[in-house]
């Protein structure tokens, strides 16, 4: 079988200490900072354009352009958000390039904090995430002793320091402007776009906001060049992407892959398998991803060809869910996370999820007409159209696409059997 | 540490209301932040009371209710959902004859949801205090709860 790991991000894991900046060093660590320290920021962002580095926390935003927006931002003061709430069910990628490779991350931000201008930078950790929270403080400490961080680093004259901060258990956190509202000291109730963060961020600064994978590919695309890293991958998805495999499989667990590696190549590759009962859905990208039925796992992971079936990728995590379970039970469980986790400050997302959950549970009872499936499809739309944030705008996927994929399942809850679902 | 220690470590500027919220509650007994609690922590930041209740009732790592000394967090999301969470869910009632949401009699576990811990491969899993228990089964959970009960 073809080599289906591929160890970018993930090629220091368990090798080094966490613990131990001269382990990182030893192994090649804060050699990209050096050389980005002598690049023009314009030929950093350069790189990472060329690298076709795509955000990873599920967005996919290009992180090159990203950069160059709060690069050419007119302010004295900017920021720089390594988002690392990894609330999405399903996912630990973050925690462990957190806790098993930290100054990668740290790395990258401070290159990342060079070419935009950033002085100040922020790791937004989920308050959860204990260990988390302890290595990435210590981390930051040792980067300060050597002179990685703090005033003056490696003697360039270029400043940049960074705090850890903890939030307090909320899922919508992980929303760029929810975020950005909790460090400011309120509740996380995120607000409309544009302006987008990066002319009006962190107490109304540019701000560079990414996902701990994103700034993690950072020093790999400075060492080895943006052209060397497009290499990885497809055409339209570059680099590795880090697989959260968990739910009913053999082996659960954390693999890189490069894009390209289909869902099926990774649950029967790394993962061993699925549980005996057999493959009933798998869930990309965790509560707000789509759930696909077995004969779709071919499918590769790639950002176009999701989008292509209008699908999204998420964050990569791939939740395997095995025939013991209902179709129906999956989707509740998804529809109640949403329910309990929307911050109820726009009407479509607080209302509408309530009363899907109503509409849907009469499925559940069996007791579903046709006007409640025309309803449900209606509020759909509403919903993902018409909330404020990402968390709204998700909310409904794993409905939707069950109604898509499994309408069987929605007709033994109807009254009538006949209807038609989609 | 004291309310007037921690806001001295970490400023009263409102970037740090949710780090003193999280400080203060770790001092408390019975994990919860009480009326005075959130006044004090007004005056100390210089915010309004108002403020610092909407945030203290937002985040669920806050509690404005006492809660047990250990409070016990079993995650119900998918991953854990389809790996048993609601077999550990049941077993945890009965051995602490408690319903989820409640606290037990002498004041020793609460009971409560959470969201997804991001301990998925190791699901099902609970969080005690800063703790991750994970693979659980009904042995493995006795186990768990006879050692904190003999802290």
């Amino acid at each position: 079988m073809e080599q289906i790991e591929y160890k970018l991000l993930t090629r220091r894991f368990d090798i080094i200490d966490a613990l131990s900046i001269d382990d990182y060093i030893a192994q090649g660590g804060y050699t990209a900072l050096a050389a980005a320290m002598k690049m023009k920021p314009e030929e950093i962002v350069e790189e990472v354009k060329l690298s076709g580095l795509r955000g990873r926390g599920g967005a996919a935003f290009p992180v090159g352009l990203k950069m160059d927006s709060v690069r050419k931002a007119d302010s004295e003061v900017k920021y720089l958000i390594c988002n690392a709430d990894e609330g999405e069910p399903g996912n630990f990628k973050d925690r462990y390039l957190m806790e098993k490779d930290p100054h990668q991350v740290l790395e990258g931000m401070i290159i990342c904090s060079a070419a935009v201008g950033a002085h100040k930078g922020y790791i937004f950790i989920r308050g959860e995430y204990t260990r988390s929270i302890y290595i990435m403080s210590s981390a930051v400490q040792a980067a300060l002793e050597k002179g990685f961080l703090g005033k003056n680093i490696l003697g360039t004259g270029h400043d940049f320091e960074i705090e850890i901060y903890t939030g307090a258990g909320s899922y919508v956190c992980g929303e760029e402007f929810a975020l950005m509202l909790c460090i400011e000291g309120n509740p996380a109730r995120s607000t409309y776009k544009p302006p987008f963060p990066t002319t009006e961020g962190l107490f109304g600064k540019p701000t560079q906001i990414n996902n701990v994978e994103s700034f993690a590919n950072i020093p790999s695309i400075i060492s080895m060049t943006g052209a060397e890293y497009s290499k990885i991958g497809t055409k339209d998805s570059k680099g590795t992407k880090l697989v959260s495999l968990c739910g009913n499989v053999v082996k659960k667990g954390l693999y890189e892959v490069p894009f390209g590696v289909s869902i099926r190549d990774v649950i029967d590759g790394p993962g061993g398998g699925p549980l005996q009962d057999g493959i009933l859905m798998v869930q990309i990208g965790g509560a707000s991803g789509p759930c696909l039925p077995p004969d779709m796992l071919d499918i590769p992971l790639d950002y176009k060809t999701f989008a292509d079936q209008g699908l999204s990728l998420g964050s990569g995590a791939i939740i395997v869910i095995d025939r013991r379970f209902g179709v129906l039970d999956i989707v509740r469980n998804t529809l109640k996370f949403f329910k309990h986790e929307s911050c109820g400050k726009c009407t479509p997302c607080r209302e509408g999820i309530y009363h899907l959950l109503i509409l849907f549970d009469k499925f559940i009872l069996g007791q579903a007409e046709q006007k409640d499936l025309d309803t449900m499809m209606q509020l759909i739309e509403t919903v993902e159209q018409t909330s404020i944030c990402g968390l709204g705008q998700a909310a409904p996927t794993a409905l939707k696409t069950t109604l898509h994929y499994f309408p069987q399942a929605y007709m033994s809850g109807m009254r009538t059997n006949r209807s038609r679902v989609i | 540490m004291d309310l007037n220690e921690i806001v001295r470590t970490r400023g009263n500027t409102p970037d740090q209301l949710v780090g003193v919220l999280r400080d203060l509650q770790k001092t408390k007994s019975r994990n919860y932040l009480c009326d005075e609690d959130l006044e004090a922590v007004a005056e100390a930041m210089k915010l309004p009371e108002s403020h610092v209740y909407s945030v203290a009732t937002f985040y669920s790592l806050f509690s404005t209710k006492p809660r047990g000394k250990f409070v016990i967090m079993l995650c119900r999301d998918v991953p854990c959902h389809v790996n048993g969470a609601f077999d550990i869910r049941d077993a945890l009632e009965t051995l602490l004859q408690i319903n989820m949401g409640e606290t037990t009699r002498d004041g020793i576990f609460s009971l409560e949801y959470t969201s997804c811990l991001g301990h998925c491969e190791l699901a099902p899993v609970i969080q005690i205090d800063d703790r991750i228990y994970g693979n659980l089964n009904k042995q493995k959970l006795e186990q768990i709860i006879a050692d904190y009960r003999r802290r």
